[in-house]
């Protein structure tokens, strides 16, 4: 509530709307392909593109307005805000996954082994990894100490890297800052391109797919999301990279590094989680 | 915080986009709360009209006007019309337009992503009401979709998943900006305790949606990669369950009824304190109320869940902190009862909407502290006794507060008063036919007359006779509603800037109509 200060409130836009008739597309698009409709994939692959021209615009707008000093402090603490509850709102998002993982082993699993389900299917135990006591076809669960473990440390080594490229870019080192940050998004791609290796391996080696019941069901819903939004992470990094390269962001002022590199935190957080109960209590 | 406005800064006030540009460029807090409460009315007629002829195929026994199927689309599109096309965007709206000036800011937050916000909702409505024209139609499986039914529905369930991806992300997104704006942006002198109800409601609604709307969102991606992509989360067959879907729906949709519940207590909290001329009794029990009530709502969702299998350990628990809800919403109702002790009140019509909102919400709570206890749950679970409790806090509850607010804030936001004898004829008919169309399904409830269900015995024919009797004066009455709104805006007397004798909030200091950006720079609160 600092006074006399000017709060900026922008001028009409035309990149909301843009965005919706993005997401009317892919809505309609999406539901066309997932049935096999004719058109489908079209009105997918358009919504997509007019999406990424919006993000590309939207993201852009915004940057121009902060280099051009629109944003006073009270803007600022309101990107603040936004930023840690649009993340808090990812978090709930992928509690729902999690919570699933419980219960499926927790509860819906051992009681499919229990005594009273005995007379419908003898040989199934309950134990965990499981596909399920009515999907007969074999699967191996994915090990934690191979590629797992080498994905945890390049994603804790990439928090250690941006946390450098910080501290780089409060001192006004942008040579420390730029190899910093090229360092945490190419850890990034790398992870997201052994993660899938490690979706091939899976599919070819370990028969475990996504129809390998509870235990194939949630190791891919919930390292699939994971994945993806350590792709989205990357590619935000490498968006702060090129605006670096420009030259933009100041000891003072860089709320958009500071708001992608909470977002890279989350990710690794949710990363350890699941290293812990995806891959590692098995 | 003197706002800087883009195009003031460029070239004066010359080039907003006019016509449609106007509305779907717009930044405008009014602008867009404008377009919320249009969007909402026009989607409250949509699930009306589906709500009607629900009606009309139940007026006597036997199948006549639909079939079965068809009936069970109009249920499920009925819900979730009304709950994410109808109530949700029509408090978002009032949001929109009050927030700012209650607080004595200049706009919302983030007034580009406001838009977003909005105009995400037509796509999202688009998509859900298209699947009635897809083979297989539209969801037919009851608003809260469970599987298996819902696994096995044809491709108009995928169209509601989406739409509802979509409409998940516009709450969001509304919900981060309400969130923002409100610790962010209040006037000087505006400390938490100081500001006005309908405000501390909204952000306790907005803080319900970000933590349980991405849940939504996480439970219908189970249910599209189970339909679509082979997992088996809601299959036995594979280790999964489908009450786990209720489990992680639930936990959703228990914080859902109150997310469309307390922007309504907030409306009250201003209406009742402004007719009564009396401040608001035990404003910060209030506060502490709409909070405990709020962490409540997210530890009962099992309750809905009572007849789907669960240890008695589990009944107990959750009946019990169910029951515990009355007691913060009975601090509630005692303190509006108190704010009207001794007052000089007067009855215009949002006092009407209001009172009325007092007496069928407190049944509606009645109602649904019976359905918590687990052995008479167990008896109405999926009877028209859980239909009539959740019409009276739905209908009398949240839509009350909609009527009430409207016509309490329309002067503000119009310049002219509504006419005030048709805003009374309109309140008197609601009253009377919604108490026609909903009290009567207590009593079916209790005899056993299910719900979702287009056919019923020959014993509950008087009363579903009186009930649709009730349902199409009820729509009827509406109309006139949308009839007093439009004169209102056409044109009447001048409003004056304190429209109402008894208003102590910040947006009474505002000439009416408000003008386009509320305050310029920020008033200072005492």
């Amino acid at each position: 509530m600092s006074q006399g200060s000017h709060y900026y409130v922008p001028a009409p836009s035309t990149w909301p709307i843009t965005g919706s008739v993005a997401l009317l597309f892919m809505g309609f698009g999406a539901a066309f392909s997932v049935n096999k409709m004719p058109l489908g994939y079209g009105l997918l692959a358009f919504g997509f593109a007019v999406l990424i021209y919006m993000l590309f615009g939207w993201f852009g707008t915004v940057a121009r307005e902060s280099e051009s000093g629109k944003f006073n402090q009270q803007v600022d603490k309101s990107f603040r805000w936004g930023m840690s509850w649009f993340i808090f709102s990812e978090v709930m998002f992928f509690a729902a996954f999690f919570g699933a993982l419980y219960y499926m082993r927790i509860y819906s699993v051992p009681e499919l082994g229990d005594l009273e389900h005995k007379s419908l299917w003898p040989d199934f135990t309950g134990d965990w990894p499981t596909a399920g006591p009515g999907i007969t076809e074999k699967f191996m669960p994915m090990g934690p100490w191979g590629l797992p473990a080498i994905n945890t440390v390049l994603l804790l080594t990439s928090g250690v890297t941006v946390t450098w490229a910080h501290w780089a870019l409060k001192l006004n080192k942008r040579g420390q800052l730029k190899l910093g940050l090229f360092l945490t998004f190419a850890l990034g791609f790398l992870f997201v391109g052994l993660q899938a290796y490690e979706y091939g391996h899976a599919y070819s080696d370990l028969n475990l797919k996504m129809s390998s019941g509870a235990y194939g069901a949630t190791f891919f819903m919930l390292t699939g999301f994971h994945g993806f939004h350590v792709t989205l992470g990357s590619i935000m990094l490498f968006v702060i990279y090129c605006r670096v390269l420009k030259g933009h962001f100041t000891p003072e002022n860089h709320f958009g590094f500071e708001g992608v590199a909470w977002y890279w935190h989350f990710v690794d957080v949710v990363w350890l989680g699941l290293f812990i109960f995806v891959y590692w209590l098995i | 915080m003197a706002a800087v406005h883009d195009h003031d800064v460029a070239h004066a006030h010359d080039h907003h986009p006019s016509g449609m540009m106007r509305w779907m460029m717009t930044t405008n807090h009014k602008d867009i709360g404008t377009m919320y409460l249009w969007f909402s009315f026009i989607m409250f007629l949509t699930g009306g009209v589906m709500a009607l002829t629900i009606r009309a195929e139940l007026f006597q026994p036997g199948l006549q006007i639909v079939n079965p199927e068809f009936f069970n689309q109009l249920t499920t599109m009925h819900g979730l019309i009304m709950i994410f096309g109808a109530i949700m965007p029509a408090f978002v709206g009032f949001a929109n337009w009050q927030i700012p000036m209650m607080i004595g800011a200049p706009d919302m937050a983030f007034a580009r992503m406001n838009n977003w916000s909005f105009w995400l909702l037509p796509p999202a409505a688009l998509l859900l009401l298209s699947s009635f024209f897809v083979p297989g139609g539209a969801p037919a499986g009851g608003w809260t979709i469970y599987p298996p039914l819902s696994v096995q529905m044809g491709m108009g369930m995928d169209m509601a998943i989406f739409a509802i991806h979509i409409m998940g992300a516009s709450s969001i997104m509304g919900s981060i900006n309400i969130i923002t704006t409100i610790l962010n942006m209040r006037a000087p002198g505006m400390t938490l305790m100081k500001m006005p109800m309908f405000v501390w409601t909204w952000l306790i609604t907005a803080y319900l949606l970000v933590l349980v709307m991405p849940v939504l969102a996480g439970a219908v991606t189970m249910l599209l990669t189970d339909r679509n992509f082979g997992t088996n989360f809601f299959n036995a067959a594979g280790g999964g369950d489908p009450v786990m879907f209720q489990h992680i729906f639930w936990f959703f949709g228990h914080p859902e009824v109150y997310i469309m519940i307390l922007p309504a207590f907030g409306i009250v909290s201003e209406v009742i304190p402004t007719f009564a001329r009396k401040p608001l009794f035990g404003y910060s029990s209030m506060v502490y109320a709409t909070a405990s009530i709020a962490i409540l709502s997210c530890i009962v969702w099992a309750h809905h869940m009572f007849t789907a299998g669960m240890p008695v350990t589990g009944q107990l628990f959750f009946m019990y902190a169910t029951m515990l809800i009355a007691v913060p919403t009975g601090v509630k109702v005692f303190n509006w009862t108190a704010t009207m002790w001794r007052g000089s009140m007067t009855f215009e019509t949002p006092m009407l909407f209001a009172i009325g909102f007092i007496f069928l919400f407190t049944l509606g709570g009645f109602s649904g502290v019976i359905c918590a206890v687990v052995p008479i749950d167990i008896q109405v679970q999926d009877t028209y006794y859980v239909i009539a409790h959740f019409h009276y806090v739905l209908v009398s509850g949240a839509l009350f507060g909609i009527f009430s607010g409207a016509y309490y804030w329309l002067p503000k936001w119009t310049g002219h008063m509504y006419d005030e004898t048709l805003g009374k004829v309109h309140f008197w008919l609601t009253m009377i036919f919604f108490n026609l169309t909903f009290f009567v399904q207590h009593f079916l409830g209790l005899a056993g007359m299910p719900r979702r269900i287009p056919d019923y015995a020959l014993q509950f024919a008087d009363f579903n006779m009186i009930s649709s009797i009730g349902a199409f004066g009820f729509g009827l009455s509406q109309l006139l509603f949308l009839y007093v709104v439009l004169k209102c805006i056409r044109g009447g007397a001048k409003a004056p800037a304190k429209t109402w004798e008894g208003g102590k909030t910040l947006e009474w200091t505002l000439p009416s109509p408000a003008p386009y950006h509320s305050f310029e720079t920020p008033p200072v609160v005492r």
